[in-house]
């Protein structure tokens, strides 16, 4: 069992640092780069089956016990986020074959994004918080690199404000992570769970929780802590924001539900209040922002923000149902935005710009990318009987429940807002005419491109529309996840063999 | 000695902050580098101050005699150090590049990735 958690991050470290020593021969490092997000898809399989059967698995590296070891454990929240990394990374990793340039490859972009997979992947398995600091820093020095590769002077000037805002959010989690061992003598996630109920220092523990909610925010880009996204999402390749946007501010998300759920007490009203303001004005800052962009790559990445808010709010409502609502929207939201992205790439080759205004006629000279796009968007919005309805249908249950109207209120217009700047999206690049001679068609490119490009969108559609029209299973898996969650002494177990009283 | 290092640890922070408020992007590395030295102290502070005690435990004895250092947190600075180090080269690199590139180094003059509006300009 041991090896196959380290497995997830593992494979793509090894296939990284070889990608990364054959970026000369771009043939080898794109095999190797397959090679790595196939085996990592299996394992992640792997692992979602064994929790989802057995429940948590857990494994203690250098045979160390814990809590003084480094403990790896994957819980239901843990493998399905594994689960969904490993096809976001083979979808984008199949996309990037046709979008990434020779000269970035050879710049090693497939080396850096098996890094980050592996960092993404290790913050998800990790069951120690210095553990998961050093994970964090794998992923961010990965997306530093994917960020500014390529060396474009947009790219430099959004990858600066990138690097420095995100600086700041790792000094803000090495703090924390300081005071929380001076504190409890342990940085161990399940003992720590046991060591702050014993923990007599309301201020202090209210101090880690703002410093965390301070460094996870940044991460997660919650209100007012974004900007650093809307300045940065849009400069890369369009491969590289799509799995940032996939999973990157995810993993602030999956931090978030981490930390408040195991290790500080459930009672610690401050942050869930916090975390509740800061859910609702991060959904209407997020939508109101997508609403005054007319790019169609910006009006995305601004969407994303809003998002962020939506699943936050699940966790700051922490009751079973809002959880179980917001692993499920974690899930939707991930495939429906990756794929949105693949899409605006794809839009971009044949219209020739991410500008509004300069593209159209898209729907004409592809009925099966608009109907790709639609049926994604369409999910996002949270339109029935699309992924995105059970996702948002499962939040409004658990506000009305706590009675908390006016959150249904801002969860339903954003949801409208987002229906605007998808229609927008609709209407500009699709349905109008385009303004020059038209757009290319997609038989002008290589089967072999065609494939890399539709390939990967088709099946992330097919997840969506499963999620959708078959929505029981997901759902009963996140309600149990969120159980576990609420109640981690099955966790605990695992971790500490027994000696959780 | 503990609070000797607290007051040093905030006026770090202090002065960090102080600097990253500039639209300088080079004072804002150094003040990035100040908090990420300041962040580290702190953590040395949080595993107990002695002087010179080593961690020995003498014969017949379950435990140190007098109380000593936690070497954990110590551990934990080392990997903090050598990760930040990494990180802000690499900032430099950028900061340097981007100095080369676009020519500035003051953050409000930097617009490319998020251009104005064009009623904005006038």
């Amino acid at each position: 069992m041991g090896w196959l958690l380290a497995l997830p991050f593992l494979i793509p470290i090894v296939a990284g640092l070889l990608a990364l020593m054959a970026r000369g021969r771009v043939w080898l490092a794109r095999a190797i780069g397959l090679l790595g997000c196939a085996a990592l898809l299996l394992v992640t399989l792997g692992i979602f089956i064994v929790v989802a059967r057995h429940g948590p698995v857990a494994a203690q590296m250098g045979s160390w016990p814990a809590p003084f070891g480094i403990t790896l454990v994957a819980d239901r929240l843990s493998a399905i986020m594994l689960l969904v990394t490993g096809v976001v990374g083979i979808s984008v990793m199949v996309f990037g074959l046709a979008d990434i340039d020779r000269r970035r490859e050879r710049q090693g972009y497939q080396g850096f994004f098996q890094l980050l997979l592996a960092g993404v992947c290790g913050s998800f398995v990790t069951g120690d918080l210095f553990n998961l600091y050093v994970w964090f820093e794998v992923m961010l020095i990965a997306s530093f690199a994917l960020l500014v590769l390529g060396g474009e002077r947009r790219q430099l000037d959004g990858g600066i404000k990138y690097v420095a805002l995100n600086l700041v959010s790792t000094l803000l989690m090495l703090t924390a992570i300081g005071l929380v061992y001076g504190l409890t003598g342990t940085l161990n996630m399940a003992a720590l769970h046991l060591a702050m109920s014993e923990v007599q220092q309301p201020a202090a523990i209210n101090t880690l929780a703002l410093l965390l909610i301070g460094a996870f925010g940044i991460k997660a880009a919650l209100f007012p802590l974004f900007f650093w996204l809307p300045a940065s999402y849009h400069v890369p390749p369009v491969a590289v924001t799509a799995v940032f946007a996939g999973l990157l501010t995810k993993v602030g998300v999956y931090a978030l539900i981490r930390t408040f759920t195991l290790i500080f007490p459930a009672d610690l009203a401050l942050a869930h209040e916090l975390l509740l303001g800061m859910a609702l004005l991060t959904m209407l800052t997020g939508v109101l922002g997508a609403a005054a962009q007319y790019e169609f790559r910006r009006i995305l990445a601004f969407h994303i923000i809003s998002q962020i808010g939506f699943l936050v709010l699940g966790l700051a409502l922490f009751s079973p149902l809002a959880l179980g609502g917001c692993i499920f929207y974690m899930v939707h939201n991930i495939v429906a935005k990756t794929n949105l992205l693949l899409i605006s790439g794809t839009a971009r080759r044949m219209a020739g710009s991410f500008e509004l205004a300069q593209i159209g006629g898209l729907y004409r000279a592809s009925p099966l990318l608009a109907t790709l796009f639609f049926i994604a968007a369409f999910s996002l919005a949270g339109f029935p009987p699309l992924s995105g309805f059970w996702a948002k249908l499962l939040l409004v249950i658990a506000s009305l429940e706590q009675a908390a109207y006016w959150v249904v209120a801002v969860m339903l217009v954003t949801g409208a807002l987002t229906l605007f700047s998808m229609s927008k999206i609709w209407a500009g690049a699709f349905w109008k005419s385009h303004p020059g001679d038209g757009p290319r068609l997609l038989h002008a490119f290589g089967a072999a491109e065609r494939v890399q490009r539709l390939l990967p969108a088709v099946a992330l559609v097919l997840v969506t529309l499963a999620l959708g029209l078959f929505p029981q299973p997901m759902i009963a898996f996140s309600e149990a996840a969120a159980k576990e969650l609420l109640n981690p002494a099955g966790y605990i177990d695992v971790v500490l063999a027994g000696r959780s009283r | 000695m503990e609070t000797a290092l607290a007051v040093l640890v905030g006026i770090m922070v202090a002065t960090g902050v102080y600097l990253m408020l500039t639209a300088n992007l080079l004072r804002y590395l150094f003040g990035l580098i100040l908090l990420s030295n300041a962040a580290n102290l702190a953590i040395f502070a949080t595993g107990r101050l002695t002087r010179a005690v080593p961690p020995l435990v003498p014969e017949g004895l379950q435990a140190p005699a007098e109380p000593v250092a936690n070497a954990l947190p110590q551990a934990m600075i080392l990997t903090a150090i050598v990760i930040g180090f990494g990180l802000l080269a690499f900032t430099l690199a950028l900061v340097v590049r981007c100095y080369r590139e676009l020519g500035t180094l003051d953050a409000n003059a930097m617009r490319l990735s998020e251009p104005p509006a064009a009623d904005e300009e006038h």
